[in-house]
């Protein structure tokens, strides 16, 4: 009967599925809006904002490829990948291994098979091969893993996780093992990030809203009665955790440039919770949802590391507590999961015509009332 | 030494950890049959009951006052994270159950970081489970035989649990059907608060064995054990008691038959190995070993 | 005993149940009848306490039931026997039996129960030991009757009991039913066998898209023509 329960929920979504609405004009001129907006804004970052801003801001742009490309596998297929920050791992360490000057490499890796350590190139070919690689590496994985469901899929993706986590840390000489892997040059800049991030987050969208998508978000409802209908939900799966693998191997290009050194450390739970609570936040299921998300968490973060440095408000004084930024986002997390589980969008997509009609509504009632 | 009396002490050692792997793993498969909840902060309680410990150890308890406490103080650790976190989202989908429990684990371990210091401190074993007892040729840790031991016992005074006493009935029950169970008025909180309280005893006494065993204990130390209990789990079957026993025997075999039989340049990969084969079982049976092939009903 | 007043179920945003008004008396058997997703199985989980009405009320036996928990509802006893049996499949026959009583406190009275539960269907005593799972579909679902009146139920509520089981072991269960109303059980029985209900109850509600459609006394329901061609299969 519980299962009818849940039936019962799933029939208006189902239904909902085939009455979506083309993008209208209101929405078409608020995307083009924004997009100007962005590009000033980026520039004037550029240009004036301290070293400080810009870091803050391709730190966001570079989660926002996380978030957006882990909401394809988690939010819309219903995947939930734990072991997504692996693929950011093999993006950063691929992209990083040959972009390092060759120079570097005879000191740092010198037991990189020849072919490779004469290797050197360039930003972006660097940049793709780790995100082609992490695609094959995710198609291999995904044959698997994609039979699984609910916690077993998750179960095993952590697995994989895990596994990239053992390889990069015991596979001395091309990774430096566990040691810092460092000298990479600082490539990334806030055109390259937020340059892919809108390229993603268009991908990801436009796959969203195709029949790719419908598909996807049927299986996600309901597995069963998608099978019935003939969609094919291995290929479904495979394809979706294969472009989100791309996206986030770029991400780890992107952030590896950034921070120029890295261990295996830092591809690991942290990262992998930090990412969830965007994407949790956001709303799983919606891409503006996870932009928005990602930006919420990041500024709350950001002011919640300056505070553990310790507050002084004059009247009082709060001492550092170093760590306390993590325990909060642990707590705010549980907080929007229990009054908020869908996040702040849900599996909504912000609608600027709706909002413009609701405006316009108002407007009309105050005139009248 | 003789290759029997080698088989032999690697056998003690597997089955050793096994116990250890298969005590966790219940503690798990206990929650997640009623609720569908994947526990990741389960081995968060170990290092609590083991910090408890410590802490009555250093402020002159004898061992086995100590270690009572630590483990009463990881069942009410694990009361508490069930009524505080878990009960507000009960019936939310599987997804927000399994984030929370990742959540309650960064705030647990980061808590315990700014409490303890990150740095791991001795855990000073008691005289006899520090020494090794020897049989002829044969050497064997005494804290093996002592866990071994334990297990044994506590997996005989479990199963009396769940096949004798209603609330045990009552448990396997609500992990069969829950809303069957509702139906026949079981109070499925206190069956829930059981499920809880037992699951995190034996995590405690898990705590102590393992801390005992390496030697020292840190914030962090809850993070392999659970990892391995949830291989455990998912190898025997997610939700099932006995695939729960089983899955961490075989992942305790398993391991220590890796250690032995790959190459010396391999043996570090071993974790890795590990979960290629866990994917590998999950190919051939998606469900763990024991778990049901049962389809979804309609 | 028990009185549902113009109850209002959603499932989300699905209007389940759109006023249901439905009376049942000490003593009496009422089917609850109607074809499949016409709200009989939602009508008795709102009762049970599953499910929560928008609006409304339930009344039984002068308690208010309208928000009230399974767990208390249980207490009072109010028993439901789910559709689809929903036995534990990996407890035995035993085990089962006595989950059924797990509210009570009477020892000595259950194990009395158990007896005449194992009286009412014998096969259930020669499998006392047996999984639930090994038992056939019949079987399965007297295990699932038995179990509800381990409960000791003042009202018991059947849902689809023939459901999926050939036409000899339907006959067998509905002898057990009618013994039991014999006995004075009060009973709310849902079936979409119009045919078996009708034969045994007292009075009967059709329900339809989640309102109650008709409603009355068997003879009154036999002679309605829109039963006879709608569930009764068609003019004799």
């Amino acid at each position: 009967m519980g299962d009818r329960i849940q039936q019962a929920e799933m029939a208006p979504k189902v239904m909902g599925l085939r009455e979506r609405k083309p993008v209208l004009k209101p929405n078409v001129l608020a995307v083009l809006l924004l997009s100007v907006l962005l590009i000033g804004g980026l520039a004037a970052t550029d240009l004036a904002a301290s070293a400080y801003v810009q870091r803050v801001v391709i730190g966001l742009g570079i989660s926002i490829i996380l978030v957006v490309s882990l909401n394809l596998s988690n939010g819309f297929t219903g995947i939930f990948s734990l072991g997504h920050v692996g693929f950011m791992a093999i993006g950063a360490y691929t992209a990083a291994i040959l972009t390092l000057p060759v120079s570097l490499k005879q000191v740092n890796l010198p037991d990189l098979p020849a072919w490779l350590g004469r290797l050197e190139l360039p930003f972006l070919p660097a940049t793709l091969i780790g995100g082609l690689l992490a695609m094959l590496i995710a198609f291999l994985v995904g044959l698997s893993l994609m039979r699984l469901s609910g916690p077993y899929v998750s179960v095993a993706t952590l697995g994989f996780l895990v596994i990239v986590q053992v390889v990069l840390v015991n596979w001395d000489q091309v990774t430096r093992g566990a040691r810092t892997f460092s000298g990479v040059p600082p490539h990334t800049t806030l055109w390259w990030v937020w340059g892919w991030a809108g390229l993603t987050v268009y991908v990801i969208w436009r796959l969203a809203r195709s029949a790719y998508g419908r598909q996807m978000m049927a299986i996600r409802d309901n597995e069963i009665a998608a099978q019935a209908l003939g969609i094919n939900v291995m290929r479904s799966r495979l394809l979706a955790f294969c472009i989100s693998a791309f996206f986030t191997a770029v991400a780890g290009s992107l952030w590896a440039h950034f921070i120029m050194s890295f261990s295996p450390k830092s591809f690991y739970f942290a990262q992998t919770f930090s990412i969830i609570t965007m994407l949790v936040v956001g709303g799983m299921g919606s891409v503006s949802g996870s932009v928005i998300g990602t930006g919420f968490v990041t500024l709350l973060s950001e002011l919640l590391r300056n505070a553990e440095r310790g507050i002084n408000l004059g009247f009082l004084q709060i001492p550092p507590i170093y760590g306390a930024s993590q325990i909060l986002m642990a707590v705010i997390f549980v907080l929007v999961i229990v009054f908020w589980p869908k996040g702040l969008l849900g599996e909504r997509e912000l609608n600027f015509e709706r909002l413009w009609g609701r405006l316009r509504r108002e407007e009309a009632s105050d005139r009248h009332g | 030494m003789t290759f029997i009396q080698f088989l032999l002490q690697q056998a003690i050692n597997a089955i050793s950890i096994g116990s250890l792997y298969a005590l966790m793993a219940i503690g798990l498969a206990m929650v997640f049959g009623i609720l569908r909840l994947i526990n990741f902060a389960h081995g968060d309680l170990i290092m609590v009951g083991s910090y408890t410990a410590l802490l009555m150890l250093v402020a002159g308890a004898p061992f086995w006052a100590a270690g009572l406490v630590g483990i009463i103080a990881s069942a009410l650790a694990g009361l508490i994270m069930e009524r505080v976190a878990y009960r507000p989202i009960r019936g939310a989908p599987d997804v927000a159950m399994l984030l929370t429990s990742f959540a309650v684990t960064i705030f647990l371990e980061n808590f315990a970081v700014l409490l303890f210091s990150p740095t791991p401190r001795p855990f000073p074993a008691p005289a006899i489970l520090g020494t090794a007892l020897q049989f002829g040729q044969l050497r064997v840790a005494s804290v093996d035989v002592v866990a071994i031991i334990v297990a044994g016992v506590l997996l005989v005074l479990l199963t009396f649990f769940i096949t004798r006493t209603e609330v045990g009935v009552s448990m396997r029950a609500a992990s069969q059907d829950l809303l069957a169970a509702r139906l026949m008025g079981i109070n499925v909180n206190r069956v829930i608060a059981a499920a809880f309280a037992i699951g995190s005893m034996l995590a405690g006494v898990v705590g102590l064995l393992w801390s005992v065993r390496v030697g020292k204990i840190d914030p962090l130390m809850g993070f392999y054990p659970v990892l391995k209990a949830f291989v455990a789990s998912v190898i025997g079957g997610l939700g099932s008691l006995p695939g729960a026993v089983l899955g961490g025997y075989v992942l305790g075999i398993l391991e220590i038959l890796l250690q032995g039989l790959l190459p010396s340049s391999l043996t570090p990969f071993r974790d890795a190995f590990v979960f290629v084969i866990l994917i590998i079982l999950l190919l051939f049976r998606p469900n763990g070993i024991l778990g049901t092939t049962e389809r979804e009903k309609i | 005993m028990l009185k549902l007043e113009n109850v209002h179920v959603y499932y989300g945003h699905v209007h389940a149940l759109k006023g249901i008004t439905i009376e049942v008396r000490q003593g009496e058997l009422v089917a609850l009848l109607g074809a499949n997703g016409a709200g009989k199985s939602t009508t008795l989980m709102t009762i049970s306490g599953l499910l929560r009405p928008r609006s409304g009320s339930i009344t039984y036996d002068g308690h208010d039931l309208t928000r009230a928990d399974p767990y208390d509802i249980v207490g009072l006893g109010a028993i439901q026997c789910p559709e689809g049996r929903r036995i534990f499949g990996g407890l035995t026959v035993q085990e089962n039996l006595l989950m059924g009583a797990v509210r009570r406190r009477d020892r000595q009275a259950v194990r009395q129960d158990l007896d005449w539960v194992c009286s009412l269907f014998p096969v259930l005593g020669q499998r006392l030991r047996q999984t639930g799972a090994t038992l056939s579909g019949g079987e399965q679902q007297m295990l699932a009757i038995g179990r509800a009146l381990m409960a000791r139920p003042k009202l018991l509520m059947l849902d689809e009991p023939s459901l999926g089981l050939a036409p000899l072991i339907v006959q067998a269960i509905f002898d057990v039913i009618r013994q039991l109303h014999e006995q004075g059980v009060t009973i709310l029985l849902v079936e979409q066998n119009a045919r078996q209900a009708l034969q045994v109850a007292d009075r009967g509600y059709l329900l339809e898209t989640g309102r109650v459609m008709l409603s009355g006394l068997v003879t009154e329901l036999y002679a309605n023509p829109e039963v006879e061609r709608f569930y009764l299969g068609g003019a004799a």
